[in-house]
């Protein structure tokens, strides 16, 4: 099989660790050779972070490179927006339609663009965008949203929910398991 | 069982299997999950040293008894540690004992981008490079048998991209190596120059012999390719690029052994094909070694000294072609890492902006207290220089200037090495005033305990260091502690120490609003028909405030009801809840 690549991208603290976690439980439960790159320290402070995820018969890079992913799921918007150079021709970009002002924009220097779904639209992306922090609050915490996008992003790929499920209860703590289970199914069937 | 495991954690794992009992770190990324994953383990002694030297020194102390040891440390870090890594390569171990350093080709999390291959160089002392988990682990654990068996610390290098990258791992057992009881041997643990002159030459054979193990051990590989018009020579995670992009086109030689490389091997390889390039990360350092062997080498003349490489960078190099996807057309504003809303450090920066202070910096979370609004911060320099730096900035200046310049360091680093630097100010005598942001934690690498902590690496309660004490014993009349939450507080100490006639400390004291056991209060609100949007409280880079709809608006997700927001806003428009 081809490598498939995942990145996930979003704001420092908005929990993709988590999110890469149940990814890379799940692959490797599928027996694919698996990768799955972070970036910890500074960026980890409200900053852009991205975590690559790549899966296959042979995976050699760590990292995904302009033009590769096959999927970009995106905790915020404008963070969709900034990696778009890195889709494949025909990959899809899972996006949460939250906005976090990042600092230039909350100082004033610079300008939130609007109708940023539209825009990527119109540049011919595939663009899938639920409003995830609904969501995740309806399943009981604003801090699910990666899981609701977890959710969502499981319909674009053929594993099976409960092989999803399995790997969910491997990656979150027994406390938590409900509540995650309840934003992965809203995700899953927004 | 396979298991994805972090690179740093494969190391761990590696070390546990081979037997390690001892380890003594300093935490810096992207090197501090070794140390972290190492600990979990019962077997192993693990502990956070105050800083990379003294960690070595630790380490090898544990070896000379017998006991196989590591210590890990970022990049910067084996700077610190050079002092003792020299002398160990002349001295030998006893037990095995392993040095981790871990690069940050890209500077992810780091204030340059120092290639530490040439300190293995340079200090003679070998160093291998995995390129993944799965080799982090295997040669954790030659790495061991290399160390004994040529009596050498064995440097094991990592980087960003191998640290922090999971990878599949399949995990062995542990299995401890025979004892080696500590026996007196002054002529090569005493290094004396009468010793030491003896010890040199030992080193100096010991290369020759390594290099000659270099030539035969499983850590380089040659993997073969269809076609030979050309050969690459490369390691680490460049390795990975170059399979990325060229699969089995084109043979490859690994070093898994980045010093001493070998000599026939490569010639070997160079004579099978006919065009020889050397892929690596950051400096020349294979493609040197080839060009004093007199080969001709595609290397640094194509690819960057600067920055990490990556497979398009591999591909377009090599004449692969590469692929973008769209580019909006739409101004994307960059999110740099801010300060959290909460952290303690916001009202002491806020403070010292508003003074218009020339302010020596350090290393931390608080190198944020550069960043608009507050650019805050003159200087960043490495571990400790905020303290040595401010004294002779002082020393060389008008005496005026010690009415407004100040030095900032946070907790973790002060112990590190501001110490020294803060004798020096007693000692010496300048009129300077040391801030140290103490929020009881080594916050930026991500919640390390250190000896201001009362907790170990373990989570035990121990021995905590008293900094107002430390101070006053090093010399420091004047020490003060404020709450960076109180402003007015804030304000007041800063202008009356930087008056006085000799040395201040004050020590700015609030745990991180990050840490688990800190209980926040209830969010701020605004009332609209107060707030005359006069932006005040937009002066602190707070990513909780916005202005949303011409008024100031606070996103009750992130606010942590600190209120340092309230005490700038002259309307009363920002307020706490009232209690029930």
């Amino acid at each position: 099989m081809e490598t498939k690549n995942i990145m996930i991208v979003g704001v420092g603290g908005q929990g993709s660790l988590l999110a890469s976690k149940l990814l890379g439980r799940l692959l490797l439960a599928k027996d694919y050779d698996t990768k799955v790159s972070e970036v910890h320290g500074m960026s980890q402070r409200g900053g852009s972070v991205v975590t690559y995820v790549r899966f296959g018969d042979k995976v050699y890079s760590p990292i995904i490179d302009k033009g590769e992913a096959d999927c970009i799921v995106s905790f915020e918007l404008l963070e969709a927006a900034r990696w778009t150079e890195y889709l494949k021709p025909g990959g899809v970009i899972v996006t949460n339609t939250q906005q976090i002002n990042p600092m230039p924009v909350i100082t004033g220097a610079a300008e939130y663009p609007a109708n940023l779904v539209k825009t990527m639209t119109d540049a011919g992306i595939q663009v899938d965008a639920i409003d995830a922090l609904k969501l995740a609050e309806e399943a009981g915490s604003s801090k699910a949203v990666n899981i609701v996008l977890m959710g969502h992003l499981s319909r674009h790929f053929d594993f099976t929910e409960a092989e999803w499920m399995d790997a969910l209860e491997k990656s979150v703590p027994a406390k938590f398991l409900e509540l995650n289970k309840k934003a992965f199914v809203l995700g899953r069937n927004a | 069982m396979k298991q994805l495991m972090l690179g740093n954690e494969a190391v761990a794992r590696g070390l546990y299997e081979a037997g390690c009992g001892f380890v003594s770190s300093y935490p810096g990324t992207p090197s501090t999950e070794i140390t972290e994953a190492a600990a979990k383990y019962q077997e192993i002694y693990a502990e956070w040293a105050p800083n990379e030297k003294v960690a070595m020194e630790a380490a090898f102390g544990a070896a000379l008894a017998g006991t196989r040891s590591f210590c890990g440390m970022k990049h910067v870090g084996l700077n610190v540690a050079a002092d003792p890594l020299f002398t160990i390569g002349y001295t030998g171990v006893n037990a095995g004992m392993l040095i981790g350093v871990a690069d940050d080709a890209g500077m992810h999390s780091s204030q340059n981008e120092q290639d530490s291959r040439h300190y293995a160089k340079s200090a003679k002392i070998p160093m291998v490079e995995p390129a993944d988990s799965a080799e982090g682990l295997a040669f954790a654990k030659l790495a061991y048998e290399i160390s004994e068996r040529f009596d050498t610390p064995v440097l094991i290098k990592m980087c960003t991209r191998v640290s922090h990258s999971q990878s599949v791992v399949e995990p062995g057992e542990r299995i401890m190596p025979p004892a080696k009881p500590y026996e007196k041997t002054p002529a090569k643990y005493i290094m004396m120059p009468g010793n030491a002159k003896r010890r040199h030459p030992v080193v100096e054979e010991r290369t020759k012999a390594l290099t000659e193990y270099a030539e035969t051990t499983p850590l380089n590989r040659v993997e073969p390719g269809r076609e030979n018009t050309v050969g690459i020579l490369t390691a680490s995670t460049s390795y990975q690029y170059v399979k990325e992009v060229v699969g089995d086109r084109y043979p490859v030689l690994k070093l898994g052994l980045a010093w001493p490389m070998p000599v026939k091997a490569i010639r070997d390889f160079a004579a099978s094909v006919e065009k020889l390039v050397v892929v690596e990360e950051l400096d020349g350092f294979i493609e040197d070694h080839c060009r004093n062997l007199g080969l001709d080498v595609v290397g640094k003349d194509t690819f960057s000294m600067i920055d990490e490489l990556s497979q398009n960078i591999v591909a377009e190099k090599l004449g692969y072609p590469t692929v973008s996807g769209p580019k909006l057309d739409v101004a994307i504003p960059p999110r740099p890492p801010v300060m959290c809303a909460g952290c303690p450090h916001r009202g002491l920066f806020y403070t010292l902006a508003k003074n218009k202070l020339t302010v020596m910096g350090d290393i931390g979370c608080y190198t944020l207290g550069a960043v608009a609004p507050l650019a805050a911060i003159d200087t960043t320099i490495c571990m400790g220089a905020s303290v040595s730096g401010i004294h002779g900035f002082l020393k060389a200046s008008d005496p005026e200037q010690s009415k407004k310049t100040v030095a900032v360091i946070g907790d973790s680093t002060f112990m590190h090495s501001g110490v020294t630097g803060l004798i020096n100010v007693a000692y010496n005598e300048s009129n300077s005033t040391i801030i140290i942001l103490d929020n009881s934690i080594t916050g930026m690498t991500g919640h390390q305990q250190n000896p201001t902590t009362g907790f170990n690496l373990k989570g035990d309660p121990c021995t905590k260091i008293d900094l107002e004490s430390l101070c006053r014993a090093v010399g420091i009349r004047r020490v003060r502690v404020v709450d960076p939450y109180n402003l007015s507080e804030c304000d007041q100490a800063v202008k009356e120490e930087l008056q006085a006639d000799e040395p201040s400390v004050i020590i700015s004291r609030r745990p991180c609003a990050l840490l688990k056991y800190v209980k926040h209060k209830a969010p701020l609100t605004v009332d609209p028909e107060k707030c005359k949007t006069c932006k005040m409280c937009m002066k602190i880079g707070c990513p909780a405030i916005s202005i949303t709809g011409g008024k100031a608006q606070i996103d009750a997700t992130l606010c942590t009801g600190c209120g340092v927001c309230e005490q700038l806003c002259k309307f009363d428009a920002l307020c706490a809840p009232k209690e029930v």
